[in-house]
Parts: C-alpha cells; sequence; structure tokens
C-alpha cells in the first residue's frame, strides 16, 4: 500500500469520525486530502473508484463505514463513522483476565490464527490493557502443520464449499470429496474438518493430513447452513474408536509391558491386566509389540489376532531380501 | 507483520497505545508492534502529517518526543483502538475456551470469565459472538501428573518422578528440577533439567506413574535452556541409526505420527510393495521401538534396512508365536 493512499485513507477516516452528520461523497472529495477532481468525467470516474475501493478497505478492517442520508437532500447518500461503533468498548477485565489473555494469545503457532491473536492483544494494550507476562513455565502451543489447514479455516470462515482428494486409511489411492464444512476441531494434536459430504449426503468427519494439496474453496460465501446446535467435537469424538465393546485378559511377564500396565485394570491373577476396546483387533494392536512377554488368557479369538500380525510380520521380513536390500 | 496490509491496522492502534502509554519508549513501542526502529519512526511520521480536514496546526495528529520516549498530544478522533475483528476475537476466544478446559490449571477461571468478556469485544458482526465458535481445540491431557507439574512450577520445587520409557519396556526414577510446561501436537511436557541425565529433557506427563514434590528446586546450571519446540519435539542426533520402511496403506499412519525424513510414493512396479505404498526413513537412538513398531504393523509395513533389525522382528515374531504356542 503506497503512502499517499494510507495517508488518505488515514485522513478519511478521521474526517467520518469527527463528523456528527453523514457526509456527502461531494463533501467528502472538498474535506479530505488526498482526493482529486479536475471536473473532467474520467477525472470524476477515477475519483469515484478511489473512494469506493478505500471504502471498502476500511469495511475490511472492520471499520464501521455507515451509510445514511445527507441533510436537506432526498436521494443523497452519505457517509459517517459512529465512534462508539468504531472503538474497543471497555471489557473491565480484571488484571488476571488480562493475563490469561495474554497467555491464550500464545497458545497459535500458525499464522492464520497466530496473526489475529497477536494483532487483537494490540488492540487491547492500546485500550491501556497490559496483560502481565504469562505465569513462568506455562508454554501450550497448537501447531497447524496440516498444509489443508487454512483453506479449510477459511472456507469453514467463509461458508463456501469445499473439494478436495482424501485418502482414507488403507486405501490405495485419494477420492475426491465435496463438503459443506461446518468447523474445524483439534483433538489429540491432530486436525478435523467436520462438514456435511455432498456426495454421501451424511455428515463425515475428515483429518486434515489425509487431504491432498488441492484443496480449494468453490461456489458461493454463505453457502453453507451448519446445523443449529451441532456438537463439532463430539462428532470427531464420535468419528473415532468408539465406545470399549469387548474384552480380554492378558497374562504379562513379571516386570515387563510397563506402558501396557499403566491405567490398565488389573486382572484377577498377579501379573495379569485386562484390556478393553472396540474390537479384539485393537486389542491384538496394542498387545502385539509385547511379543513372548504378553499372552492372552483364555482367549483363542485374541490369541488367533496376534497370530495373524506376528505371521504376518514374519513374512514380511524373511532373510531373503536381505541380501538385495543391504547397500 | 510488516506487510503492507497489516499497516492501517497497526497505525490505527499506535495513536491509542501511545495515549494509553505516555512517555512510552521508542524501542519498547516498536517491541509491542512487532516492527524494527526504522519502521516505527516512518509509522509516526506518516501519522503526523494526518488529521482533520483543513490540516492546520491544530488539526493534525501531533506527537511530543523526550530522549527516546514519545507521547501523543493530538490524537484526533484516534484516542480509542478499533473493535476487535471477526478474526482477532475468534482466534483470542477459541484458544481462552481451550484453556479454560484444562484440569488443574490455576487461570481456568479467568480464562473462562475473560472469554465471555471477550463476546461484547468483537463488533456488530453475528459470528463473533456465536455460542459455538467453528473452531474448537480440545488440549486436556489424559495425565494426572499436570496439577502436581503445575506447583512444583509456581513453587520451585523439584521432581521425583517414576517416568514409562515405554521402547525400552522400563519405569525409570527420576528428578528433575523443572523449567517449563509445554504442549505439543496435542501432549503436555514437561521441560526440565534432570538430575540423572545431568541435561535438559523433556517428560511426557501421560508416561509419568507418580509425579511428587521434592525438596525446593536449586539454582538451574547455565547449560539448562529451554529447546526451541518450534521444529517439533524429534530432534536427530547423528548417532541416531537411520531405518528405512514400506509402508502398505494400512500402515500409511505410521508417516502421520513418526517424525520421518523422506517419503516416496512407491508404484506397483517398484519391488514387493502393492499400490499405493509408502517408503519413509526415519531416525531413532532406539532400534527397539522400530521392531515393536513392526510388530504392531503385521505385514503391512516392514523395515528394509538395516539387516540388523529385520532379524530382530524375525527373532521376536518367532518367540512370540512359539509362546503362543505354535
Amino acid at each position: 500500500m503506497s503512502r499517499k493512499k494510507l495517508e488518505r485513507q488515514l485522513n478519511l477516516a478521521i474526517c467520518l469520525m469527527a463528523t456528527t452528520r453523514h457526509l456527502s461523497v461531494d463533501e467528502i472529495a472538498d474535506l479530505v486530502d488526498g482526493y482529486t477532481r479536475d471536473g473532467t468525467p474520467d477525472g470524476e470516474t477515477a475519483f469515484r473508484r478511489m473512494f469506493e475501493r478505500d471504502k471498502a478497505d476500511l469495511r475490511e478492517l472492520g471499520i464501521p463505514v455507515e451509510t445514511g442520508g445527507v441533510t436537506g437532500w432526498d436521494d443523497e447518500i452519505g457517509y459517517r463513522i459512529e465512534r462508539s461503533d468504531y472503538a474497543l468498548p471497555d471489557l473491565h477485565l480484571t488484571a488476571a483476565e488480562a493475563a490469561a489473555l495474554g497467555l491464550a494469545a500464545r497458545l497459535w503457532s500458525s499464522a492464520a490464527l497466530a496473526e489475529p491473536s497477536a494483532s487483537a492483544m494490540r488492540k487491547l494494550r492500546a485500550a491501556g490493557i497490559d496483560p502481565l507476562p504469562p505465569p513462568s513455565g506455562l508454554e501450550p502451543r497448537v501447531e497447524a502443520t496440516e498444509a489443508a489447514f487454512e483453506p479449510c479455516l477459511a472456507a469453514v470462515r467463509e461458508g463456501r464449499e469445499l473439494g478436495f482428494g482424501y485418502r482414507r486409511p488403507g486405501q490405495a489411492k485419494a477420492a475426491s470429496r465435496r463438503v459443506h464444512p461446518w468447523g474445524v476441531v483439534s483433538w489429540r494434536g491432530r486436525w478435523y474438518l467436520v462438514g456435511h459430504d455432498l456426495d454421501r449426503g451424511q455428515s463425515r468427519v475428515f483429518r486434515l493430513s489425509r487431504m491432498d494439496a488441492g484443496v480449494r474453496s468453490t461456489g458461493p460465501s454463505g453457502a453453507v447452513t451448519v446445523p443449529p446446535g451441532i456438537n463439532l467435537r463430539a462428532a470427531v469424538e464420535e468419528s473415532e474408536p468408539g465406545e470399549p465393546a469387548v474384552e480380554a485378559v492378558v497374562r504379562l511377564r513379571p516386570g515387563s509391558a510397563l506402558a501396557l500396565r499403566h491405567g490398565a485394570v488389573p486382572g484377577p491373577e498377579p501379573d495379569t491386566i485386562v484390556l478393553t476396546d472396540r474390537d479384539l483387533g485393537r486389542i491384538a494392536d496394542r498387545v502385539v509389540e509385547y511379543g513372548a512377554d504378553a499372552a492372552p488368557v483364555d482367549s483363542p479369538e485374541l490369541a488367533a489376532e496376534l497370530r495373524r500380525r506376528l505371521l504376518g510380520a514374519l513374512a514380511a521380513h524373511d532373510s531373503a531380501s536381505d541380501e538385495a536390500s543391504a547397500p | 507483520v510488516t506487510g503492507a496490509a497489516d499497516r492501517l491496522p497497526r497505525l490505527l492502534a499506535l495513536v491509542p497505545y501511545l495515549r494509553t502509554h505516555p512517555g512510552a519508549e521508542l524501542a519498547e513501542v516498536a517491541a509491542v508492534f512487532g516492527v524494527d526502529a526504522r519502521q516505527l519512526n516512518d509509522d509516526l511520521n506518516l501519522l503526523w502529517v494526518c488529521g482533520l480536514p483543513g490540516g492546520g496546526p491544530g488539526d493534525l495528529i501531533d506527537f511530543a518526543f523526550e530522549g527516546d520516549t514519545v507521547s501523543v498530544v493530538e490524537a484526533q478522533t484516534l484516542d480509542r483502538p478499533l473493535r476487535l475483528t471477526a478474526d482477532e476475537a475468534l482466534a483470542l476466544r477459541v484458544a481462552a475456551r481451550a484453556l479454560a478446559d484444562v484440569p488443574g490449571l490455576a487461570e481456568r477461571d479467568a480464562l473462562e470469565s475473560a472469554q465471555a468478556k471477550l463476546a461484547f469485544a468483537g463488533g456488530a458482526l453475528p459470528d463473533s459472538t456465536a455460542a459455538a465458535p467453528p473452531i474448537q481445540v480440545a488440549l486436556e491431557p489424559e495425565a494426572e501428573a499436570l496439577a502436581t507439574v503445575r506447583e512444583a512450577l509456581d513453587e520451585r520445587r523439584r521432581l521425583d518422578l517414576r517416568y514409562l520409557v515405554p521402547s525400552r519396556d522400563e519405569v525409570t526414577e527420576r528428578t528433575v528440577d523443572p523449567m517449563r510446561l509445554v504442549s505439543v501436537e496435542g501432549r503436555w511436557y514437561l521441560e526440565g533439567w534432570c538430575h540423572v541425565a545431568e541435561a535438559v529433557r523433556l517428560f511426557r506427563l501421560d508416561r509419568m506413574v507418580d509425579a511428587s514434590l521434592g525438596a525446593a528446586a536449586g539454582e538451574l546450571p547455565s547449560e539448562a535452556v529451554p529447546r526451541d519446540l518450534a521444529e517439533g519435539l524429534f530432534r536427530p542426533r547423528a548417532e541416531d541409526l537411520t531405518v528405512v520402511l514400506e509402508l502398505e496403506p494400512a500402515a500409511r499412519w505410521v508417516a502421520d505420527y513418526y517424525p520421518v525424513e523422506q517419503a516416496i510414493e512407491l508404484g506397483s512396479a517398484d519391488g514387493e510393495a502393492g499400490p499405493g505404498a509408502l517408503r519413509v526413513e526415519l531416525r531413532t537412538p532406539d532400534p527397539a521401538w522400530v521392531v515393536r513398531l513392526a510388530l504392531r504393523l503385521g505385514g503391512h509395513g516392514r523395515v528394509v534396512a538395516p539387516p540388523s533389525v529385520k532379524a530382530a522382528v524375525r527373532e521376536r515374531a518367532s518367540a512370540a508365536l512359539a509362546a503362543l504356542g505354535d
């Protein structure tokens, strides 16, 4: 933005705030330093275009440029900025609340949220709210390294349809999806998009890291209607492994499988634990890495699941290919 | 922040900031606004020629400089900061909401009430005050140790930890002088000076089997410098082992969960892997961890190199099969 334009837009904002009545375009052209009209039709068009763009830029920043009738003229539109609408109201924050916001503002590491947080804090400081430095030693941070994060967030904010390629776990190829986005959720360190899948006609949850590079908004803003009362977070939690439905008792070699023991329910005998999960396959996924240190008790089904994984691992690591893959 | 598009909002905030901070040091103002001294000087010079129509003396914005400090003499209409934009209110509210939901944080009440007060800061834009923001962040740890760790930090006490090391299948005893509590990628960690390792270490809160407050913490040694976590938690070291894995579609999640250094999509013509397979390289100080991972992948992922790790996978799988009675 050129210096001249900045000066002109500042002068325009100050002029519209200083006036108590709506100013006509002619008055604005006369009053605000930076607008010139040479009386020619071309000059008039150029001035009009410049004024319209300046007005749009101010509104884009959140400055409430209001329109209204100009006194004495029936059909003339005028402009002003009501100062009480412009100004940040007094939030009556306590020192503890200001400090808490200072802490919250540092949560984001992604520019899409970190920059608005930082500019919000500058406005609060400009209002005289100076947060104390955050309590020593507390540094929560939320990353958003997924390339899809910013396009998804933008589509959610604008209420626009999203298109992207999506690779479901276990699928070789990405399939293209068209979604009306409702919101984005960070859960257990990962970002998800919740929305209405237009091709499947159902609500769906998508993990951002599984979207391809071609995430794009299509269609007009405001096309998406978010169902009232939608609980985004619950939608994400439900899309992930459900309620524990099965349990199995596992015997552990004394002094081993400590991570599996941590937080598990003790079993009927010493060195046994009870594991619960959605299905036996998921229990086997948790147990198999302990090898001979963990064995199922009275569960041939779990033993079969474990055997299947172990045989698979054995086949995938046969010694025949060692020669070829050694450098 | 130095982008041209951010300059007008900065100029609009600068005047009320100087009004509420008369006699502010120029260097501090520059730091608050994230600009250098030259840029700040340029901003002040620009503001100085702006003001009310007429542009005569008394119509323009005016500053007074004294030494290295600045005050605003005439703010014209810019005596208050602009309301928060919808994006600004949203970013702060979502962050405050996420932290307010974390049990064990002393700031919970203040976060909760500040979050509610922000609803009035966002102007007339309807979505800035919407009850359910379109972004939500779940930060709650599954760890019970958070409150104890927080107390140790606040009171500058030593922590006695029983700490789980799953890759070695061990619970180790640690004495740690806490430095900070961080959350990274959805997990909470304590960073502190570990008296066992005599080095700065990160401890996952959900791996603390037991955490108790110990004696008063001593002075931290000069080597106790917090790590820069911007590049992620995992920092490979020269002596780490490089492991090559081939991941079938059912095992591709590994590349999501662990820091991989190279990922190459494999076509059906590439070796044994089927379509949609990925070849990744990762570095680890701990081959035992890779062996465990390979068993977990049950043949959907395989260790390509080094051969010693492959052999260990075979041995461990055979031993486990034998234990199952095969």
